[in-house]
């Protein structure tokens, strides 16, 4: 996602957010507190095609609908399985290694599906993706073997104990 | 005391208008400063109600009120804002003085007014009203356009320059001459530079002086800062308002946003006290025989804002449509042609109710201009082409109006 700031001199600021399927929209952030949410056609990036007034609740009420919680809306459909997030502390070994080092699905048969940084989300990250003190590891398993990993995570369940997979 | 009932009894039915024709400007979506003036004609000599002992609170209320205009401007923009905007858009803010201010000029040399009076309708053409155009672009959603960042960045231009202008107006308005006005105007660019300097490096510190987490407190020393600091612009022939305006720009962050919420009300009572008082001083059987003129006048600079907008937007490299929505929508003339024309009313009272005609035609027809420049020439240049269009689109299907609904979601029936 490209953003670009504009000032808007006596006015507010703009935004620009250009998606990955190519669509242009812009929010302009009024002095006086209002939203302007704006779309434009594929035709003509130079004019909004159609906009938004937002007051400040109503602004807020949208970010929080749109902020992406991929967890709670995961369903486990009556397995017996479990999600947990599980922070990367500074005393973690694999801190600045690829996740690939940590070996989690094959000795806990649990899965890692996201990485949330507090800047962006990282879904399914490949064994080379480097870990960093900070993230959050989203983890779908078993209990068990989610709470193994939160101890390689941790430093401190360093001995492979029983891939407990197949729930 | 019978001079003080008096007073009131004029200040409340005065302001009570105000506040109803201003209720029923907001409902037709037009700006209520032409109806202040028309109020401050009938209110005024040969008016139909004129009045009496109100007249020097009204005077003072308005001086008041260019005061306070001029800080909201300055409190708007930041003093980084004014240098970017100054580096990139300079072409754009020259073309605009050089398109739009010999009308004005001309006109008055055509009018027998001389220099003094040439160089203030001059300003009367040029500025355009910021206040005005920002609402306009609010109200037409076109705050995310790729022009409107090219629209705003003369305006800002404009309002800077009025920070030299408005010093020079007022040396040959005192009557000093060539090399004394030469002389107050290099003072004054140097008084704006060392204080655009002192804002962009140091503005912080005069912020953190002036910040107060007390609401009356920071209104009571912004606002006697500004006065004081007005009152000797004044002496120092700089003009008041310009000071005001640099003690806008001086302060910043959480001061500026603070003082601006609590003097905007301030400011829109007093300046709707200024655009009476202007009213006031304009006698009403003066307008009919320059109306003529100012139609002249607001046809010539109409086209010469479209043609300011075009090129501001060319700059940036916006299509021709944008380039006509620019020209159009910086067609409004407001608050500071009135402002100017005020200063120089005492020496040239000609310029009254000429200004005051003109910025009635413009304040009208900017919004209108604003919105039917671009269907408008794309009608007419498709007609005089005759030849079908790629696709065809209905007249003025260019533009979605102003899609700002009042944020209420309709309530589901039943339930």
């Amino acid at each position: 996602m490209a953003t670009r700031r504009t000032s808007l001199p006596g006015v507010g600021t703009q935004f620009d957010i250009t998606s990955e399927s190519g669509h242009h929209l812009s929010l302009v952030v009024h002095q006086d507190g209002r939203r302007f949410l704006g779309f434009y056609s594929a035709d003509d990036p130079d004019q909004w095609a159609a906009s938004v007034s937002l007051t400040p609740e109503e602004a807020g009420g949208l970010a929080r609908l749109l902020e992406p919680t991929p967890v709670e809306g995961l369903r486990t459909d009556g397995l017996d399985l479990v999600t947990e997030h599980i922070p990367v502390p500074a005393r973690s070994p694999y801190s600045g290694r690829p996740l690939g080092d940590t070996r989690a699905r094959t000795r806990t048969g649990a899965s890692i599906v996201a990485v949330r940084r507090p800047s962006s989300v990282h879904p399914s990250p490949g064994p080379g993706f480097r870990l960093m003190i900070g993230d959050t590891l989203v983890v779908v398993g078993t209990r068990q073997g989610v709470d193994a990993l939160a101890g390689i995570i941790e430093g401190s369940g360093d001995e492979p104990d029983g891939s407990g997979a197949g729930g | 005391m019978h001079g003080t009932t008096t007073l009131l009894v004029e200040l409340g039915g005065i302001i009570l208008t105000l506040g109803l024709i201003g209720r029923f400007a907001g409902r037709f979506g037009l700006s209520p400063i032409p109806l202040y003036l028309l109020a401050g004609l009938a209110f005024g000599t040969g008016g139909l109600l004129p009045l009496s002992a109100s007249g020097d609170f009204i005077a003072v209320g308005a001086e008041i009120g260019v005061i306070l205009l001029l800080l909201l401007l300055g409190l708007e923009y930041s003093a980084s804002e004014l240098v970017t905007n100054l580096r990139t858009q300079y072409p754009s803010g020259l073309v605009d003085l050089l398109l739009n201010a010999p009308p004005g000029a001309a006109a008055a040399l055509l009018l027998g007014w001389g220099p003094v009076g040439a160089v203030a309708l001059a300003g009367v053409t040029w500025i355009s009203s910021s206040g005005v155009i920002a609402k306009i672009l609010t109200d037409l959603g076109r705050l995310g356009n790729r022009e409107a960042p090219v629209i705003l960045g003369v305006l800002v231009i404009e309002d800077l320059s009025m920070a030299v202008y408005l010093p020079l107006l007022t040396v040959l308005l005192a009557g000093l001459g060539l090399a004394g006005g030469s002389i107050a105007l290099l003072i004054a660019v140097g008084t704006v530079s060392l204080v655009l300097l002192l804002a962009v490096r140091h503005g912080r510190h005069l912020s953190r002086a002036v910040s107060s987490d007390d609401p009356e407190m920071l209104l009571l020393v912004v606002l006697g800062l500004t006065l004081l600091i007005a009152g000797a612009a004044q002496e120092l022939q700089v003009s008041a308002a310009v000071g005001a305006f640099l003690v806008g720009i001086a302060l910043s962050g959480e001061v500026a946003e603070g003082a601006r919420r609590l003097l905007t009300p301030l400011r829109d009572l007093f300046a709707a006290v200024f655009f009476v008082f202007f009213g006031l001083s304009t006698d009403p059987t003066a307008i009919p025989p320059v109306l003529l003129p100012a139609v002249l006048l607001a046809v010539a600079t109409i086209l010469t804002k479209i043609a300011t907008g075009w090129y501001a937007a060319r700059r940036a490299g916006i299509g021709s449509r944008g380039r006509l929505r620019a020209g159009g929508t910086l067609v409004a003339r407001g608050e500071f042609s009135i402002v100017i024309a005020g200063l120089a009313a005492s020496t040239e009272p000609r310029i009254v109710p000429l200004a005051t005609a003109y910025v009635l035609i413009l304040v009208i027809v900017g919004p209108l201009a604003a919105r039917w420049t671009e269907p408008a020439v794309l009608t007419v240049r498709s007609s005089l082409r005759r030849s079908p269009r790629p696709r065809p689109r209905p007249p003025g299907g260019a533009e979605r109006g102003a899609s700002v609904p009042d944020g209420v979601v309709a309530p589901a029936a039943g339930g």
